[in-house]
C-alpha cells in the first residue's frame, strides 16, 4: 500500500478523475441541449386513439406525443382520474393536440382506459401564424368561398401545396414591401419632421423658413403620394392572399375554415419517408435559424435574436479591443513601474470579479441616463422629449459589455507583451529605431496573438451575458433589426434582441410552457453555436497569427 | 597583481582632462604590443569609464582605443564586464533604469555620452548583433530593409538593391534569393544569424558590435560568421565580445582582456596570446581559471 502511495499512482487517478469528472458535465451539458435541441425540429407522427375522460365518457386524440412518465397510481387517484385499486403504477403520456383556438393544446392523459394507437394516413399538422399548430384532417380547398377541389379528390394534395406556396410568397412580399419600402418612406418622413421641428428650435424666419418649409412640404408631399402607392400595392397582395382557405376537420368533428393566409406549412407526417422527415427537418431547421419570432416568441423562429446577439458581440470588440490594447501597452510599456502602477494593475484586474449585473445598473444610470441624456440635449433636440440615445439601445449594451470585458483584454494583451523576447525589442532599437517605432512595427505584431486570446475571452463573455443586457437595450420583441437600409444603416440607438435574454423570456415568460420548453432547448443550443462560431473564427485568426511569428516565442 | 593593474590605471588617467588622455599615447594598458598601434587610426576612445548598476560598480576606468577597420577582441571570464562595456559604445545600457555613467567613450572626437547626441541616430552608426539570433517576425526581405523603412526610404529600387547588397555582404544571399519573402523564422540558426548581421550592415554602420555572436551556433555556422567577420573588417570598425579564446585569437587582430570590470591588458591578438605581460591574462588563456 504504501508503495503505492509512493508510486504516484494515486495522483494519476485523482488528476484523471477531475478531468473524467469535467469531461462528463460538459458532454453530458451539451450532449442534452444537443439533443433536445435538434430533436425538436423532427416531424413526429400523430397519433390518433381514444381515451376515457373524467366523466367516463370517450373522447377521440389527435396530436403528437411528447413524453411520458410513470406515476403512482395514488397521484392519479386524487388528481380525479379512475384508476382501480390493485394498480399501484399508471403511465401517462403527453400529447401536443394544438388548436389552441379550440382550448386544446398540451394534455395529460392517462394509459387507463386509452384505446389502440393508430396513425391516420390524412392526418395533418398546419402550421399557422396565430393560434399555433393545428392538426385535424382536411376536408376541401376553396377559392373565393368557392371549392375547388376536396379531399380524396386526385391532385389534392398537390394543389393544396401550391396554394400554401403561393401564400407563403406573398406573405413574404408583403412582409418586405412593409418592412422596407413602407419602413423607409415612414423613415424619410420622420426626418422632415425632425428637420422641421429644428428649424423651429434654430429659430428661423421669415424668406429662409418660408422657402425650407415649402421644401419640407413639397418632400412630404412626394413621400406621401409614395406611400399611397405602395400601400394600394400592398393591399392588393392582401386580397390576393385572403384569396384561399382551407375547410378542415378535427377529430372530433368540429369543422373550422382556416384561411390560407394564416398557414405556414402543411404537413403529413405519417405518410412521410425518412427521407421526407428529413428534409421537413432541414426546413424547419433553417425556418428556425432565419425567421422572426411569432406568437409572443414561442413560434416561429429567432432571427432577430441571433443577429441582436452577433452584431452586439461586433459593436464590442469594436470598442473593447482599441481600448484595452492601448491601455495594456500604456501599462506595461511605458508606465512607471511602481506601487501606484501595482494599485491600478490589481483595480483592473479585480474589475473582472464584479457581477455583471452592477456593470448592468453602471451603465443604465451613467451610459443611458447621463451620457445618453447630455447627447440627446447636444446632438438630437429636435427629436426630444422622444429620446434618442438617453434610452436602452444597442451602443450602450455594447458598450457597457466592453467595460465588462476591457480587464480580460488587458490582462491578455500585457501577457502577450510580457511574453516577447527582449532580445527582439533590442534588435530593433540597435537599428536606430525609436521607442515607439519598435513598438509599434516589431512588439506589437508580435503581441497579437496575446490580443486575440483577450478578445476570444471577451467574446465568449460577453455573448453569454444577459443580466446587464437586460438594463441597457435588449428587449423580448425589437420592432426592426438594427442594421437596415435606411441611413445610417447601422442604429445604434436601437433596441436590440439577444440569444441569452430570449431563452430567459421563452422559458420562464411565456403563457406556454410546453410550447416554450423545446425552443429553450434549441435557442440555447443556437446560443452555445453561435458563441462556438465566433471563438472558432477569433482562434483560427490566432492560430495563423501564431504560425506566422512562431519562433520568436520560443 | 590585479590591485596592481586597478591602481595604475588610476593614477595614468587623469579624469579632468579629455584631450590630454587623447594626446597621451601610447596608453600604460596597450602592453602587447604599443608600436602596432601607433599605425592605426583611431576610431573609438573611452576615457576613464565608470559604470554602476546602483551601487555595483561594474566597470572601473576604462581607457582603451579601438582602432578603425580592425577587429577587436574583448575576452575574459563571465561577469567580468566585457558585454557592458559592448552596450556602451551604443548606449544599450540607457535601457537599463538603474545604469549610470561616468567618464568619456569618443567616437571620431565626439563624445557619445554627450547630452546633444540622438541615441537613434548613433545606433544608426553602430550597429550591434547580438548572441541569439533575433530576426524580426517579418520575411527575410522586411527584416533587412527594416532600418532603410525607419529612415524613410521607400524607393523600391533602392530598397531591393540594398538588401541584395546586404545579404551578399553578410554571405547569405546565395541561400536565400529564392525565397526573399518568406519568413525570416523559416532560417537556421546560423543563417538566422547571419542575416541579422546583414540587417546591421544594410544601414552601413561605422562600428559593428557583436556580442558572442557564435555562442548559440553550431561548428559549421561558427566557421561562416568567423570567415564574415574576417570579410567585414575591410569596411567596418568591428569589436566582438566572445568566450571563446581561439575565436578571439582565430579572427581579432587586438585583444583587451577584462577581469572583474577592470581592463586587465589589452594589445595585439599575436602578442598578448603568445607573450602576455600580464600574469593573470597568462592564467586566463592558458586556461587556469576562469
Amino acid at each position: 500500500m504504501k508503495a503505492w502511495f509512493k508510486s504516484g499512482a494515486p495522483w494519476v487517478w485523482l488528476n484523471g478523475g477531475a478531468v473524467a469528472l469535467c469531461m462528463i458535465m460538459v458532454v453530458g451539458l451539451l450532449g442534452l441541449i444537443a439533443v433536445r435541441g435538434f430533436g425538436h425540429f423532427w416531424p413526429a407522427d400523430i397519433l390518433k386513439t381514444t381515451v376515457v375522460n373524467e366523466s367516463g365518457g370517450s373522447e377521440a386524440v389527435l396530436g403528437e406525443l411528447v413524453r411520458k412518465e410513470v406515476i403512482s397510481a395514488e397521484v392519479a387517484r386524487t388528481n380525479g382520474y379512475a384508476v382501480n385499486g390493485d394498480v399501484k403504477l399508471v403511465t401517462r403520456y403527453l400529447i401536443k393536440e394544438g388548436n389552441r383556438d379550440l382550448g386544446a393544446d398540451f394534455s395529460w392523459y392517462l394509459d387507463v382506459g386509452m384505446g389502440e394507437w393508430s396513425y391516420p394516413e390524412n392526418a395533418m399538422m398546419i402550421e399557422r401564424r396565430e393560434w399555433g399548430n393545428f392538426y385535424g384532417f382536411p376536408v376541401a380547398l376553396n377559392e373565393q368561398g368557392e371549392q375547388v377541389t376536396r379531399v380524396g379528390k386526385a391532385g389534392f394534395w398537390e394543389e393544396l401545396h401550391q396554394r400554401v406556396e403561393r401564400s407563403v410568397e406573398l406573405h413574404h412580399r408583403i412582409n418586405h414591401m412593409e418592412e422596407v419600402e413602407i419602413g423607409g418612406v415612414n423613415h424619410e418622413l420622420e426626418r422632415l419632421r425632425l428637420d422641421e421641428r429644428r428649424l423651429e428650435l434654430e429659430g428661423v424666419s421669415g424668406q429662409e423658413l418660408a422657402e425650407a418649409q415649402a421644401r419640407i412640404a413639397e418632400k412630404r408631399e412626394m413621400l406621401n403620394a409614395q406611400y399611397v402607392e405602395i400601400k394600394q400595392e400592398r393591399d392588393a397582395l392582401y386580397r390576393q392572399l385572403e384569396r384561399d382557405s382551407l375547410d378542415v376537420v378535427t377529430v372530433d368533428g368540429v369543422e373550422r375554415t382556416i384561411g390560407m393566409d394564416n398557414i405556414v406549412r402543411v404537413t403529413r407526417p405519417n405518410q412521410l419517408g425518412l427521407l421526407g422527415k428529413f428534409g421537413h427537418y432541414l426546413e424547419r431547421f433553417w425556418e428556425f435559424l432565419t425567421d422572426e419570432p411569432r406568437e409572443a416568441n414561442t413560434e416561429g423562429g429567432i432571427f432577430p435574436a441571433i443577429f441582436g446577439t452577433v452584431t452586439m458581440v461586433l459593436v464590442m470588440s469594436i470598442m473593447v479591443t482599441p481600448l484595452g490594447v492601448l491601455a495594456a501597452i500604456y501599462l506595461r510599456e511605458y508606465a512607471h513601474q511602481g506601487t501606484f502602477l501595482k494599485l491600478i494593475r490589481i483595480s483592473v484586474y479585480n474589475l473582472a470579479g464584479v457581477p455583471s449585473i452592477v456593470y448592468g445598473v453602471f451603465g443604465l444610470g451613467f451610459f443611458v441616463y447621463f451620457l445618453g441624456g447630455n447627447i440627446d440635449e447636444l446632438f438630437f433636440p429636435a427629436s426630444l422629449p422622444a429620446p434618442t440615445f438617453g434610452t436602452p439601445g444597442l451602443f450602450w449594451a455594447s458598450l457597457t459589455l466592453a467595460l465588462l470585458t476591457l480587464p480580460v483584454v488587458i490582462v491578455s494583451t500585457e501577457e502577450g507583451l510580457a511574453r516577447i523576447p527582449s532580445t527582439i525589442r533590442q534588435g530593433s532599437l540597435a537599428l536606430g529605431a525609436t521607442k515607439s517605432e519598435t513598438l509599434w512595427k516589431v512588439v506589437v505584431p508580435l503581441a497579437t496573438p496575446g490580443m486575440m486570446t483577450g478578445l476570444i475571452l471577451a467574446i465568449a463573455r460577453a455573448a453569454g451575458e444577459v443580466a446587464p443586457l437586460m438594463l441597457v437595450g435588449v428587449v423580448k420583441l425589437a420592432p426592426s433589426l438594427p442594421v437596415d437600409g435606411n441611413y445610417p444603416y447601422l442604429h445604434l440607438d436601437q433596441k436590440i434582441m439577444h440569444l441569452g435574454f430570449h431563452i430567459y423570456d421563452v422559458g420562464f415568460q411565456s403563457p406556454n410552457v410546453e410550447a416554450a420548453r423545446p425552443l429553450v432547448y434549441a435557442t440555447a443550443l443556437t446560443l452555445v453555436m453561435l458563441i462556438i462560431v465566433l471563438n472558432l473564427a477569433a482562434i483560427k485568426i490566432r492560430n495563423s497569427l501564431r504560425e506566422k511569428y512562431r519562433s520568436a516565442s520560443d | 597583481m590585479l590591485e596592481e593593474t586597478t591602481k595604475r590605471n588610476h593614477e595614468t588617467a587623469p579624469a579632468s582632462s579629455a584631450d590630454a588622455a587623447v594626446a597621451a599615447a601610447p596608453r600604460p594598458q596597450t602592453q602587447g604590443n604599443p608600436m602596432a598601434m601607433e599605425d592605426e587610426s583611431i576610431k573609438l576612445e573611452i576615457n576613464n569609464l565608470n559604470l554602476f548598476y546602483g551601487k555595483d560598480q561594474a566597470l572601473k576606468n576604462i581607457n582603451l582605443k579601438i582602432p578603425e577597420k580592425k577587429v577587436t577582441a574583448f575576452i575574459g571570464p563571465s561577469g567580468c564586464g566585457k558585454s557592458t562595456l559592448l552596450r556602451c559604445f551604443n548606449r544599450m545600457n540607457d535601457l537599463v533604469d538603474s545604469c549610470r555613467i561616468e567618464g568619456k567613450l569618443l567616437m571620431d572626437g565626439n563624445n557619445i555620452y554627450d547630452k546633444k547626441v540622438d541615441v537613434a541616430e548613433l545606433r544608426r552608426q553602430v550597429g550591434m548583433v547580438f548572441q541569439k539570433p533575433n530576426p524580426f517576425p517579418k520575411s527575410i526581405y522586411e527584416n533587412v530593409a527594416y532600418g532603410l523603412r525607419l529612415q524613410g526610404v521607400k524607393s523600391r529600387r533602392v530598397l531591393d538593391e540594398v538588401v541584395e547588397k546586404s545579404l551578399r555582404g553578410a554571405a547569405l544571399w546565395e541561400e536565400v534569393k529564392d525565397r526573399l519573402h518568406d519568413n525570416a523564422f523559416g532560417l537556421s540558426g546560423g543563417q538566422q544569424q547571419r542575416l541579422v548581421i546583414a540587417r546591421a550592415i544594410a544601414i552601413e554602420p561605422e562600428v559593428i558590435l557583436l556580442d558572442e555572436p557564435a555562442s548559440a551556433l553550431d561548428p559549421i555556422s561558427t566557421l561562416k560568421i568567423e570567415e564574415l567577420i574576417y570579410e567585414l573588417k575591410n569596411h567596418y570598425t568591428i569589436v566582438i565580445v566572445t568566450h571563446n579564446m581561439q575565436q578571439a585569437a582565430r579572427v581579432s587582430d587586438y585583444t583587451a582582456f577584462m577581469y572583474m570590470g577592470d581592463l586587465v591588458e589589452f594589445g595585439d591578438t599575436d602578442s598578448l596570446f603568445t607573450n602576455p605581460t600580464n600574469k593573470q591574462t597568462e592564467d586566463y588563456i592558458t586556461g587556469r581559471y576562469g
